[in-house]
């Protein structure tokens, strides 16, 4: 049972930067159709740009507590990474728009093989240690542990959750988007750019990606230019799994894979006697998402699409 | 109906070229007639992708899987893997697992068929993007098992692989050795490039047929309109898997050849890197459009690796930082994306036929 | 021994959630006829029309398709079963030319599998030449032959419309149903249209015709239908129909009729 409790602090550990990393794919594709397949990248470039900045800012600010130090990398990282994404956005998505279906794909393809590649070149493909700037002591919970680590997590996330909840919500930017996403034609007509819109939501998900990038770092210790890929992936399917382009669906999703993918990876030892152990648990990802797409398309809240003829 | 093949001008031309290329690349050292044995059965990737992308119109980004499980079916029916793996394999065969070329092909081009159905399967609801991004799962799916299916059972030797693999034998002389010829001595790597070459001439053949016939036209209806093709009475479904299977029997043999040829196998080989590679060969020469399928292939796996003598100033110049792998990959990212905004139908898509301009006769009020 | 009625409906109900999109809703199409079906918006031709080429099951009624009875599982069926349609949005293989989007449509009357075109068997080089045929008389008869080789897209509007009916009727259909095949046309592409249709009927083939445009339907149809909320209020000839009083009020505020 024990055990049990402390799968699901992982899992929702897990699952929060998932959520974070899904709503930056659910946004866009909500808007103009498109599966940003370069979005985990971003996640690596946001933790790769806080790595170097604190290696900067540590060796300046030598009395500063290490959680500020992680709040002032982060903050940087993000104006980089947003930077990056709307450039992304305004030079290789922007004039594909209309294209037929392949174009817009494959480029964001390239785009990201080309920001991994970046990334190579500029920090060196060597794996490397991520500085621990937080306590480290576990905190008890019950018979599971929970490290601050993981407490700042799941409070950013949420804190990140109510400010982009309120910004879709009670702003006009976030009126615009949701105009925009359910119809663009309409909304344009009623003086929303859809271009400063798409910006936008570039630019918000860039954020987010890098939170959990910089989040993602401190909890596995490590940064590294493939770090983005296989949890870019995932997060898509968290996506797709609540419902792409349902903002809630995003999280739930992005929350149930991480503890679907947790729990799981940690019984199926047990599950298989032995055969499979936790090295298969990347592919719990996988099958989550082709068993949505097989049997529920629209995901957990997404509506039913009908088939228009 | 068109025939492409006229755009090669004077055929016998090119027959000479290729046929006489060994020996002019020769002199500069054994390795860049590898670079052209590589580049055939990168070719014979592309035109399996082909199939699938290109006359179907289905995005499958896992295809390397194919190319993987023709590799380890090889590797595991002509080396000593099985046998020093499972002692009772080692007693069913005393002189060890070796299997000739002519039973490898057809049971390469198989198993990868019916891979190729088993995934397909799932997919044949799935729109563009949906399709891709699951089709990349499966790929990544292989890996994983091919990279863990060392215990409890010892199948695929995980990470290390497996190897020696025999090479191939042709009329009883097996590849991997040089050939005298009288005067002409023809080392390993040129017998496999005509083998290789004799491979890509055949699949040539084999998708220019399908290409005008029924089932090719049916796949491109399916690619051009799907809803319109079922409306004009076409089994989507089956065509779909079809489609699936025949293209995945290139990559078996592709596979399996190319185990042959390096003697050994190891899942690195086969990474996601390497079917997007097949696939911006495909996309990036010219989709549907056989020699630009080949145009592109022959690019994107010669070009890289001719930078490597290249690279080595670079390398210097920048620390370490940019070796050939890493230029390759920079290339070949910069140009999906390059030539998606600017030439999107491919270095040398299929020529519009310029008839039409110029015989409308005031048909239309 | 061609059947008489070549499509007999009856009872066909449909309800979508809170929607009951028809209700008992009964026609036959004899043979030779070209047979309009009308009605205001939302009064479920295109419901109708869907239903019978095999997007989505009716909830109760009954179909006979030239004599047998018709209820197709699938899309793809429609075809085999005898229906050819063609869409109100033109829907050709865009990057096909028009003589291979009418070839395709031969697919499903023919048979030559993979491995009849891989090694080029006699019966595969056979068909191939009597598709080939086949493909170039029909667009012959619609009135395109010379754009044989050209891709479908570059076509004019008023030809796609052609090559799309071209295409249909390569898959020698019992029954040619056209979707709104006038939609967008100008009044000179009417009038044109206008003449295949009426040298498809002269040619004993039997058409199904949706349309808006009331004058085109009345021109040209042998008898028409009339649904409005679902139901049929009125079937006959047209200048039958044109006086009814029903129709009169399901389309007043019109200025047709």
């Amino acid at each position: 049972m024990d055990v049990l409790l402390q799968q699901v602090i992982n899992g929702l550990v897990l699952g929060s930067m998932y959520a974070l990393v899904a709503l930056g794919y659910t946004m866009v594709y909500g808007i103009i159709n498109l599966i940003n397949f370069a979005h985990g990248e971003v996640l690596m470039i946001g933790a790769l740009c806080s790595w170097s900045l604190i290696n900067i800012l540590q060796p300046a600010f030598p009395n500063l507590p290490g959680w500020v130090i992680l709040i002032m990398a982060m903050v940087l990282a993000s104006l980089a990474a947003a930077s990056l994404n709307f450039a992304i956005e305004k030079i290789a998505y922007r004039p594909l728009r209309n294209a037929p279906k392949l174009a817009p794909l494959i480029t964001a393809i390239g785009m990201s093989i080309f920001l991994q590649t970046i990334a190579m070149i500029i920090w060196k493909p060597n794996y490397k240690p991520f500085p621990t700037l937080l306590p480290t002591t576990p905190i008890p919970i019950g018979e599971a542990v929970i490290t601050p680590t993981q407490l700042m997590i799941l409070g950013l996330t949420a804190v990140a959750l109510a400010v982009l909840s309120w910004l879709v919500n009670a702003t006009r930017l976030g009126r615009a988007m949701r105009a925009t996403a359910e119809n663009p034609r309409m909304a344009s007509l009623m003086g929303v750019k859809p271009d400063m819109v798409i910006s936008a939501t570039f630019i918000i998900g860039a954020v987010l990606a890098t939170l959990a990038g910089v989040m993602w770092a401190s909890n596995y210790g490590t940064v590294h230019h493939a770090m983005g890929f296989l949890p870019g992936l995932k997060a898509f399917t968290a996506a797709v799994f609540g419902g792409i382009g349902n903002l809630g669906g995003a999280v739930v999703g992005g929350l149930l894979l991480g503890l679907i993918e947790s729990i799981g990876s940690g019984y199926l030892g047990e599950l298989t006697g032995g055969v499979m152990g936790s090295q298969y648990s990347d592919i719990f990802a996988f099958l989550v998402l082709i068993l949505v797409l097989t049997l529920r398309p629209s995901g957990l809240m997404g509506e039913r699409v009908a088939d228009r003829a | 109906m068109p025939n492409t093949s006229s755009l090669f001008g004077n055929r016998w031309l090119l027959a000479g070229v290729l046929l006489l290329l060994p020996f002019v690349l020769q002199p500069f050292g054994n390795a860049w007639v590898r670079i052209a044995d590589m580049s055939l059965l990168y070719v014979l990737l592309a035109l399996g992708l082909n199939i699938v992308v290109g006359y179907a119109g289905l995005l499958d980004l896992g295809y390397v899987a194919f190319f993987a499980v023709g590799a380890y079916l090889f590797g595991l029916l002509a080396s000593p893997h099985l046998t020093d793996a499972f002692p009772w394999i080692a007693t069913m065969f005393p002189n060890g697992l070796h299997l000739s070329l002519w039973m490898v092909l057809p049971m390469a081009a198989g198993v990868a068929a019916l891979f190729g159905i088993v995934l397909g399967a799932p997919t044949l609801k799935l729109r563009g993007d949906y399709l891709a991004i699951v089709t990349i799962g499966f790929g990544e799916i292989i890996r994983v098992f091919l990279n863990n299916l060392d215990q409890p059972v010892n199948i695929t030797n995980g990470p290390k692989g497996i190897g020696p693999i025999d090479s191939v034998s042709v009329f009883g002389h097996p590849l991997s050795k040089r050939l005298e010829l009288g005067f002409i001595e023809l080392p390993s790597v040129t017998l496999y490039y005509y083998l290789f070459l004799l491979l890509v001439v055949v699949s040539v053949v084999v998708c220019h047929r399908l290409e005008n016939s029924r089932i090719g036209r049916a796949w491109m209806a399916i690619r051009e309109d799907e809803i319109a093709a079922k409306a004009m009475g076409l089994n989507t479904r089956n065509l779909k898997l079809m489609a699936f299977g025949m293209g995945a029997t290139f990559g078996g043999i592709s596979g399996a050849m190319f185990a042959a040829f390096q003697g050994f196998v190891s899942p690195e080989s086969f990474s996601l890197m390497e079917s997007v590679m097949i696939v911006a060969m495909v996309v990036l020469g010219g989709l549907g459009h056989l020699p630009g399928v080949i145009l592109g292939a022959v690019l994107l796996a010669a070009l890289p690796e001719a930078l490597r003598y290249v690279a080595g100033p670079l390398q210097e110049m920048t620390g370490g930082r940019l070796d050939a792998a890493i230029l390759r990959q920079l290339l070949i990212s910069v140009a999906m994306v390059g030539v998606m905004l600017w030439r999107p139908s491919g270095l040398w898509p299929k020529p519009e036929h310029g008839k039409r301009l110029q015989s409308v006769e005031g048909h239309d009020a | 021994m061609l059947s008489h009625h070549v499509l007999q409906v009856a009872g066909v109900s449909k309800r979508f959630g809170g929607l009951q999109a028809l209700s008992d809703v009964h026609l036959t199409i004899e043979r030779g006829q070209v047979y309009g079906l009308i009605g205001p918006n939302g009064a479920g031709k295109t419901t109708f029309f869907n239903v019978i080429t095999g997007l989505y099951p009716a909830d109760s009624g009954n179909f006979v398709l030239a004599d047998h009875p018709y209820q197709p599982k699938d899309v793809h069926l429609v075809a085999k079963a005898g229906i050819a349609r063609t869409f109100q949005n033109i829907r050709l293989f865009a990057e096909m030319t028009a003589l291979e989007n009418v070839m395709v449509a031969r697919h499903v009357r023919t048979h030559s599998g993979l491995l009849g075109a891989i090694f080029r068997t006699k019966s595969f080089t056979q068909e191939e030449k009597e598709i080939t045929e086949r493909a170039h008389a029909l667009l012959e008869y619609v009135g395109i032959e010379a754009f044989a080789n050209v891709k479908a897209r570059t076509l004019s509007y008023g030809d796609q419309r052609r090559l799309e009916i071209a295409r249909a009727l390569a898959t020698d259909p019992q029954l040619l149903a056209l979707d709104e095949p006038a939609a967008g046309m100008n009044a000179t592409e009417k009038v044109q249209l206008r003449a295949l249709i009426d040298k498809i009927r002269h040619d004993q083939r039997t058409v199904l015709l949706i349309e808006h445009d009331v004058k085109l339907v009345m021109g040209l149809c042998d008898r028409v239908t009339v649904l409005d909320e679902g139901q049929v209020i009125a079937e006959g000839t047209p200048a039958h129909v044109q006086r009814d009083a029903r129709v009169m009020q399901a389309y007043l505020g019109t200025a047709q009729v």
